[in-house]
């Protein structure tokens, strides 16, 4: 630092601390609110200390659920969520590491046009054209299955991008090199490309396991079978569930096992989420 | 666009490569997305077939541009991407400056700034609706307590502002970590050479670090933005579902209703169009910028 400045660096402290706190405490609360009975939410204030309930509310959340509100148990949404997560970043990561292979490593006509047809994926988040989706995705009767859930989303211009760049930095002569040696291009895929991307493939991953994990409107849509619901949709079908309050005990214990996997993922892969975010959308 | 040096001769092995891709894109991008251009501009038929569908030209267009309520629905997008994305870059910009000061424990706070980023957009959203609810949230017990009586069921301002805070507290750790690479990206001699001239704290701030940093803030300003505008439809749906009387219907919400609730294709189609071309403008401004951004 240029000059150490005791009340400065206390200052910047404090603020820090005050703001961990206020970014942290929804979170908190959540976590409290789910340890206590029911009749806490009835007056009064909310509590900020935690409660005698934890066990049970998770337990019953976990196996029992909600059965006249409509939600099942959430340990079949949790495991459904994992699901479409895990088709999602894995379709994702393989479709798009091909095709920046055909664009990067090979000439051939067409290349430009198909490069613009990826691209065009970018720019049409499936909010904003949701209405034909769900029809195209309905008459290919696609509607609850994982199919359903997971595929139409695993179209990805952003990984396509981020390892055609990447690919672009690697040695020419280690092609050139694999090619001496009779090594054919899938071989060369295989053997050099694939082990050289596993940085980004994994920074990509935590990004593209967070997103598919997330996914509200769409599973929302195509899911009427509680066979399929994932876990962050069906919280908006405990809040609203019925005219009263929501039982805030169960819809916070609900929230909170929401939360952990995609948490958990961020901060144990911590570095690997901050190059993937930083690099991927630069 | 280039490509190696030297490359691969096969005729048909990029093509299946890119298959897969382009396929998927095809079939749920591309095709749906001409369906919406071809809908809006025809007026549906009937459910029973008896009437077909008639060309209408640019009619869903004109009478949505004449429905007070679009135009009601552009104003809150409006209002909601301005505050959101001033809300959560200015807070984000203020926590980065201060962790790029700390050395031994800028990564303690790194770790708890982040993780927001996990939480979906519709958790984030019940999370401050309970904190924010009228009869046991705490923030409105405080309110009270100086005389302000919170409740976002009526009060539009109240509903905007619970939306707005929801929204901008998951973006804040992407602002963050966006902000803290740029800092940390300036050179320090820089730093010390205004130091030495006199320049105060505060001066060196403004005049040297904010506009080292505003090529990452416009970036962030183009990403925030379409993250208000596109990705906060959980927010709106798991809390104040548009209301009350329309005032936190943002145009994504707005498109989804038209066309789940109302069963208004044409005009959902229309507004889907108008959603694409905001969209479309966008990402052409973001990469212009990451063009010009090179030599940076």
């Amino acid at each position: 630092m240029v000059e150490n400045n005791r009340w400065g660096n206390f200052f910047a402290h404090l603020v820090l601390i005050l703001g961990v706190a206020v970014v942290v405490f929804p979170v908190y609360v959540a976590v409290i609110a789910s340890t206590h009975p029911s009749g806490t939410f009835l007056r009064g204030v909310m509590p900020l200390l935690p409660g005698p309930n934890a066990l049970e509310n998770y337990r019953t959340v976990i196996f029992e659920g909600r059965s006249r509100a409509g939600t099942p148990p959430i340990g079949g949404m949790l495991w459904n969520s994992f699901i479409m997560a895990m088709a999602i970043t894995l379709g994702k990561l393989s479709i798009s590491i091909l095709s920046a292979f055909a664009i990067v490593y090979f000439r051939f006509p067409g290349r430009i046009f198909f490069f613009w047809v990826i691209f065009l994926t970018l720019m049409l988040p499936v909010e904003v054209r949701i209405v034909p989706t769900f029809e195209v995705v309905a008459n290919l009767g696609m509607l609850n299955s994982f199919a359903g859930l997971s595929i139409p989303l695993i179209a990805s211009a952003t990984a396509t991008f981020l390892f055609r760049q990447f690919f672009m930095t690697v040695p020419e002569e280690l092609m050139e090199a694999a090619r001496v040696d009779g090594a054919g291009p899938m071989k060369f895929f295989k053997d050099i490309l694939l082990p050289l991307s596993i940085t980004n493939i994994a920074a990509l991953f935590v990004i593209m396991f967070i997103y598919g994990w997330n996914q509200y409107l769409w599973p929302l849509l195509i899911t009427t079978d509680q066979e399929y619901y994932t876990i962050v949709m069906g919280i908006q079908r405990m809040v609203t569930g019925g005219d009263s309050e929501p039982l805030w005990h169960l819809v916070m214990a609900t929230v909170t096992l929401a939360a952990l996997p995609p948490i958990l993922v961020i901060l144990f892969m911590q570095r690997l989420f901050v190059k993937g975010l930083t690099e991927t959308e630069k | 666009m280039q490509t190696k040096r030297t490359t691969f001769s096969n005729w048909w092995l990029p093509y299946a490569l890119l298959a897969p891709q382009v396929i998927i894109t095809l079939i749920f991008f591309v095709w749906p997305a001409s369906q919406a251009l071809l809908q809006s501009v025809y007026r549906q038929g009937d459910a029973f077939g008896i009437r077909p569908p008639t060309f209408v030209g640019l009619r869903n267009f004109e009478i949505l541009l004449s429905d007070p309520l679009y135009l009601n629905s552009l104003k809150v997008t409006f209002i909601f991407s301005v505050g959101t994305t001033l809300l959560s870059m200015s807070v984000a910009l203020l926590f980065a400056v201060m962790v790029n000061r700390m050395i031994r424990s800028r990564d303690s706070y790194t770790t708890f700034l982040v993780w927001p980023y996990a939480i979906a957009p519709a958790i984030a959203g019940v999370l401050w609706w309970f904190i924010f609810n009228p009869n046991i949230g705490i923030l409105p017990y405080v309110l009270q307590g100086i005389g302000y009586d919170w409740n976002h069921r009526s009060s539009s301002t109240d509903a905007m502002i619970l939306i707005i805070v929801a929204a901008a507290w998951k973006q804040i750790s992407y602002n963050f970590l966006f902000f803290l690479a740029g800092l940390q990206s300036i050179p320090h001699s820089l730093i010390e050479a205004a130091a030495i001239d006199g320049a105060s704290r505060f001066k060196r701030f403004w005049n040297i670090v904010f506009p080292l940093l505003s090529p990452i803030t416009f970036f962030l300003m183009v990403v925030n933005i379409v993250y208000a505008m596109f990705d906060t439809f959980g927010v709106i749906h798991a809390t104040t579902e548009g209301g009350p009387a329309q005032a936190t219907n943002i145009l994504v919400y707005k498109v989804f209703r038209d066309g789940f609730v109302n069963l208004n294709i044409g005009s959902s189609a229309a507004q889907s169009v108008i959603l694409m071309g905001i969209v479309i403008v966008l990402t052409v401004v973001q990469f212009r910028y990451i063009e010009r951004r090179v030599n940076y």
